[in-house]
């Protein structure tokens, strides 16, 4: 009996370490620190706001912790998009000023393994800049941090919320270097490609409600042309 | 006792490592894609809209109509003329497989554009332009400048079209957008140019 008992607690201690050793892995940090920063192609960066109600519109299958905002818009609960969230947002520059408009769409990516510490988004955004033009950016995104670092340490508090500083590339591909793809559509963009990274500046989350404040920022590098970009 | 107590350990952490490794984060609902094949090449496809029905945004500047109802569109004189709208978007036997952004604008100081970012979630995602100016059938003309995943490596054409004439028992259909896509891999060079043909093959 005495080894029926051993080998159960054993069983329990051992699945308790493998969780804790992949919670607490601290090869799976995501960067801070945008892989673009050496680049030396011309830069635009644009930030918006991350909180769903501080949006244009933001919308998901309607039964996420996360309230679809303006309250009448349409829900995505078809079973091919219930997977897809959907966000508009006003794009501001460096200097706070009304940039552009973005449209993102997100869609929960098959590929997430937890045992790689990997909850993988795959994303794309559609923008407008006026008087520069039109681009569409395909991204993958990976949210372990932000789940590790956010949202399970909002769960476990008796608040259910968090506070605190999240700061991270969320950006993981589909290029190598963990940079996102860019495609010129119209105007000065016309013709050109290059790479972006996405990050998320996190100050408040909760349990219901999801983020409360928060930003998200696009650092786009763009090249002269696509074939020098190839 | 105490190997006992490793054995029990190692098998723990097996057991969890074995459960996380196979155990699916997500499994995306998929729809059958009804593809068919051009006799000389390009695979064709048909997306719908229907309206109003599967409206979710339309943003326009000045725009008393705005939707959803409660929509705080930005009026920003930068945004001119821009109309911005997002639809749900249906197969050829009106199942929803995904969504789709159009934006447009007719005074924009470096050219006025339409442009279609089409997002199949299981699939992946399409980058059209559009002609600015229709053709003498009233449809309009357009290519595909970019695409993720399932839809990467490929490049084609696609038109779009508005159709009024439709049949259809519900009430909030009064109109239709169709999205035709005639898309080829990287192995073959030759695009084709004619929609009309490849859709007239497809029906």
């Amino acid at each position: 009996m005495k080894y029926l008992v051993s080998i159960l607690v054993g069983f329990v201690v051992g699945a308790i370490l493998f969780v804790g050793g992949l919670y607490f892995n601290p090869f799976a940090e995501q960067l801070a620190v945008s892989p673009l920063a050496i680049s030396r192609d011309e830069q635009l960066s644009f930030t918006y706001t991350a909180v769903a109600s501080e949006s244009i519109l933001y919308t998901d299958y309607g039964e996420s912790n996360i309230k679809p905002h303006p309250d009448r818009v349409v829900e995505l609960w078809e079973p091919a998009i219930a997977d897809t969230r959907l966000a508009v947002n006003v794009l501001e520059d460096g200097r706070g000023d009304v940039a552009g408009i973005g449209i993102k769409f997100s869609t929960d990516s098959e590929q997430s393994e937890l045992i790689r510490s990997e909850i993988l988004v795959n994303s794309a955004w559609h923008i407008y800049v006026p008087g520069q033009g039109s681009l569409f950016i395909d991204q993958i995104e990976n949210y372990w941090s932000y789940m590790r670092e956010v949202v399970v340490p909002a769960r476990w508090s008796s608040g259910d919320n968090w506070r605190g500083a999240f700061f991270r590339i969320l950006t993981q591909g589909p290029f190598a270097l963990g940079t996102a793809r860019v495609t010129g559509g119209t105007g000065n963009f016309s013709g050109i490609s290059g790479e972006t990274v996405e990050s998320l500046n996190a100050r408040a989350y909760a349990t219901v409600g999801g983020l409360v404040s928060a930003n998200g920022e696009l650092t786009v590098s763009l090249a002269q042309s696509a074939d020098d970009f190839e | 006792m105490g190997k006992t107590f490793i054995l029990g350990i190692l098998l723990g952490t097996a057991a969890a490592a074995g459960l996380t490794y196979s155990v699916e984060l997500v499994d995306l609902h998929r729809e059958p894609s009804h593809i068919s094949v051009q006799a000389n090449g390009g695979n064709v496809e048909t997306f719908r809209i229907d309206l109003p029905r599967d409206r979710i945004l339309v943003g326009l500047a000045g725009e008393e109509n705005a939707l959803p109802a409660e929509l705080d569109w930005p009026s920003d004189a930068l945004f001119g003329s821009l109309q911005a709208e997002i639809f749900k978007v249906r197969d050829r036997y009106d199942v929803v497989v995904g969504v789709a952004s159009r934006l447009a604008s007719a005074s924009e100081q470096t050219g006025p554009f339409i442009e279609w970012v089409l997002h199949l979630p299981a699939r992946g995602t399409l980058y059209l332009q559009m002609d600015v100016t229709p053709a003498p059938e009233g449809h309009r003309n357009g290519r595909m400048l970019a695409g993720t995943r399932d839809f990467v490596t490929m490049h084609g054409n696609a038109r779009e079209q508005f159709v009024t004439d439709i049949e259809s028992s519900d009430a909030g259909v009064q109109g239709r957008i169709e999205l035709i896509t005639i898309l080829v891999g990287t192995f073959s060079e030759q695009v084709p140019l004619d929609v009309e043909a490849a859709q007239d093959e497809e029906s």
